[in-house]
């Protein structure tokens, strides 16, 4: 067999560091959240672990968990330059 | 409610546009599946958001095809992991462009040859990869890039024309409900033969609206009566609890057509063909449902 095949190893951050394309950045208030866990399940890319920290390495910014908390507890926050 | 496994097999972070339904989509039918399944990928925008060469998100073999030849290919894999005495799940995620219009005789094959595959079909009702070109899946009145004055036809019925091939297990899902989706894949890889799952995937950009809208959007589709949750298991139908709910009191339409910028403008005349052909197909599925035709 040839021992250069085009084959991609899996690996975390195989697309870069997505988070720089984020303009809006969420923050999750502790008081109001309880834990429901719908942000985490509704991440595209998983940025959200289950303590409901976000990834800001990767975390895009779409601000779906913001949307869909049913508390309100996500806020979306302008990212400073 | 079933229990997800905590398991990622997509790696943090695919190159999707931020708020894809597709990358969520994924996340789930990866986690439904286990290690033990390979990918076939036909030209989709899941082909290219997978990472840079040498480089992938993806964390189970993924095998990437020309457009028309994702079914056949996975055909012949799946006869392999067979004669081989492998259980590996084979799993087609294709995009609507791959799957009703370049791929369809290959989907028909494999399907008349009782493949022992899934085929998922993630559908944003225009080509997404290439800038929203009009595809078959589009439905009447979206503008889109090759349709600036809204699409003049109607929307192509993959899940009839998927049902004449009389496959063990066929259903519908959305990104929305992502429990749902779950349940249907591990029902779906139980069964032998051929599966087709047609999943509605909202796409921020190419139906123009926010990307937090992605989840709401889809509800909306199911709330409103545009999407139809149900399963189709040896010939028999069942109509799952979101869109069994809308078929009694459904949201007005205007509801999920308002916030996206693709049906700006739309005619009075293409709504009431989009509304009617939605009823149309709701009120076929549950008298298929009750068993009277």
């Amino acid at each position: 067999m040839r021992q250069r095949l085009a084959v991609s190893k899996p690996m975390v951050g195989a697309c870069g560091e997505t988070g720089s394309w984020r303009v809006f950045r969420p923050v999750v208030d502790r008081e109001k959240c309880n834990q429901c866990g719908l942000c985490e399940m509704y991440c595209p890319d998983q940025a959200i672990n289950e303590e409901f920290e976000v990834d800001l390495g990767f975390c895009k910014g779409c601000g779906i968990c913001a949307n869909e908390c049913p508390k309100k507890a996500i806020a979306m926050v302008r990212e400073e330059k | 409610m079933t229990e997800i496994p905590k398991e990622e097999y997509l790696f943090k972070c695919t190159s999707a546009c931020a708020g894809c339904s597709s990358s969520l989509v994924l996340r789930y039918v990866l986690k439904a599946a286990g290690p033990d399944t390979v990918l076939v990928m036909p030209a989709c925008c899941t082909s290219v958001i997978q990472g840079i060469y040498p480089n992938t998100a993806m964390n189970v073999p993924v095998y990437n095809v020309a457009f028309a030849a994702a079914a056949a290919c996975a055909s012949g894999m799946s006869a392999a992991f067979r004669a081989a005495k492998k259980s590996t799940n084979v799993i087609v995620y294709a995009g609507d462009g791959g799957t009703v219009d370049i791929g369809i005789q290959a989907l028909s094959g494999a399907f008349e040859r009782r493949t022992d595959f899934l085929y998922i079909c993630y559908d944003n009702e225009a080509y997404g990869n290439t800038g929203m070109q009009r595809s078959g899946a589009t439905p009447t009145g979206a503008r889109t890039t090759t349709t600036p004055g809204g699409k003049p036809d109607t929307k192509k019925d993959i899940d009839r024309i998927v049902e004449a091939h009389d496959p063990p297990y066929m259903a519908t899902a959305c990104s929305a409900y992502p429990h749902d989706l779950f349940k249907k894949v591990t029902k779906a890889l139980s069964i032998r033969g051929p599966k087709f799952i047609h999943v509605l995937a909202p796409c921020p950009p190419g139906w123009r609206y926010p990307t937090e809208q992605t989840v709401e959007m889809g509800k909306l589709a199911v709330k409103t009566g545009m999407w139809v949750l149900f399963e189709r298991e040896y010939g028999k139908v069942t109509i799952n609890g979101p869109s069994r709910a809308a078929m009694i009191k459904p949201l007005p339409v205007e509801e999920y057509l308002g916030p996206q910028g693709r049906f700006k403008g739309i005619s009075r005349e293409a709504v009431d063909a989009l509304v009617s052909l939605a009823r149309r197909n709701a009120k076929r599925l549950s008298l298929e449902e009750e068993g009277v035709c």
